[in-house]
């Protein structure tokens, strides 16, 4: 079972032994409740689907109410599936907290970052801007340079790296450690930053 | 913003004197030389506290042999064993930047008048 939805709480330092004091970031992990099993007999892959969050009766379809009711399961704001590499030792009900992971552990955490809007492309690709003031030049500071020769090839190459919408983005950071759990709060510490705003969902992946 | 302490109960700690700007005090940091643990005094000047919650931390000035030598300190640090607070301090404002552009005996603070 390779991990679990999770919550984006902030972030704050803790010390460790030697006193040294380690950035993390607060994620609230699970509750998460096994809403389905897919086996690759009868859907040709291994994975687990995982419910997290409440939702309202009322904000649910038909169809997702009787499926929850039929399962005996609460509703769940998200749900997310997982591979397994074999078949999953979990069956539908089974509920996964924080001591799913161990201290320890390296975990690989999906989100997405934070939207930042229409940027230019020194912010969105990190390009130099077009250098000097002098000589007449003016209001070039930030812009994105040539884009296309003139003669050949006349027009623009596709994929030219261009302003546009920046953020919100699936992002996954990899390697992080997790330096503690809080069971009975269902809160895992990760040492570093994570994609994405307070209170955004994660996946977090255990190695 | 949520704070650390909504998730963990803070481990028992030692007690500081409540000191605060302008304040004289002496910390007392544990120093890990080898595998031997000993405890070293920094005595100086409280020049600014900033922060809250977990993230409080103060700043203390001193003059070492001529040089000003300030030392960041977060509160929830395990290093710091003690504080002895040895003089209250007269100031006015609550960052005391200032007396870095400050020497000898411009750089003094005033002590509070004991009534």
């Amino acid at each position: 079972m390779p991990g679990l939805i999770g919550k984006k709480l902030g972030m704050s330092n803790i010390f460790d032994d030697a006193g040294n004091r380690i950035p993390v970031t607060m994620i609230q992990v699970g509750p998460c409740k096994v809403v389905g099993v897919r086996t690759a007999e009868k859907e040709g892959y291994n994975a687990v689907q995982l419910g997290f969050g409440e939702k309202k009766k009322k904000n649910l379809a038909k169809p997702q109410v009787t499926f929850y009711d039929k399962n005996n399961l609460p509703y769940s704001s998200v749900i997310k599936e997982f591979r397994t590499d074999s078949k999953a030792e979990y069956k539908v009900g089974d509920e996964l907290n924080a001591t799913f992971f161990s201290e320890g552990d390296t975990v690989k955490v999906r989100g997405f970052s934070k939207g930042k809007g229409f940027q230019g492309v020194m912010r969105r690709h990190g390009f130099g801007g077009v250098g000097g003031t002098t000589h007449g030049q003016s209001d070039r500071l930030r812009a994105p340079g040539s884009i296309g020769a003139s003669s050949y090839p006349s027009r623009v190459f596709k994929g030219q790296r261009m302003a546009g919408r920046t953020g919100n983005e699936k992002v996954t950071v990899a390697n992080l450690k997790i330096v503690k759990i809080i069971p009975e709060k269902n809160v895992v510490l990760v040492k570093g930053a994570v994609p994405g705003a307070i209170n955004s969902i994660l996946e977090i992946h255990k190695k | 913003m949520r704070s650390i302490n909504d998730y963990i109960t803070e481990e028992k700690k030692i007690e500081f004197p409540n000191f605060k700007s302008g304040d004289h005090i002496r910390v007392h940091v544990r120093v890990i030389e080898g595998d031997k643990e000993r405890i070293q005094p920094f005595e100086g000047d409280v020049i600014s506290i900033r922060g809250s919650k977990e993230n409080r931390s103060f700043t203390v000035r001193k003059i070492s042999s001529g040089v000003g030598v300030e030392r960041i300190f977060p509160y929830n640090s395990p290093k710091i064993a003690k504080i002895e607070l040895l003089k209250e301090g007269d100031v006015r404002r609550a960052k005391l930047y200032y007396l870095r552009n400050l020497s000898g005996k411009a750089a003094k603070i005033k002590g509070k008048k004991n009534q």
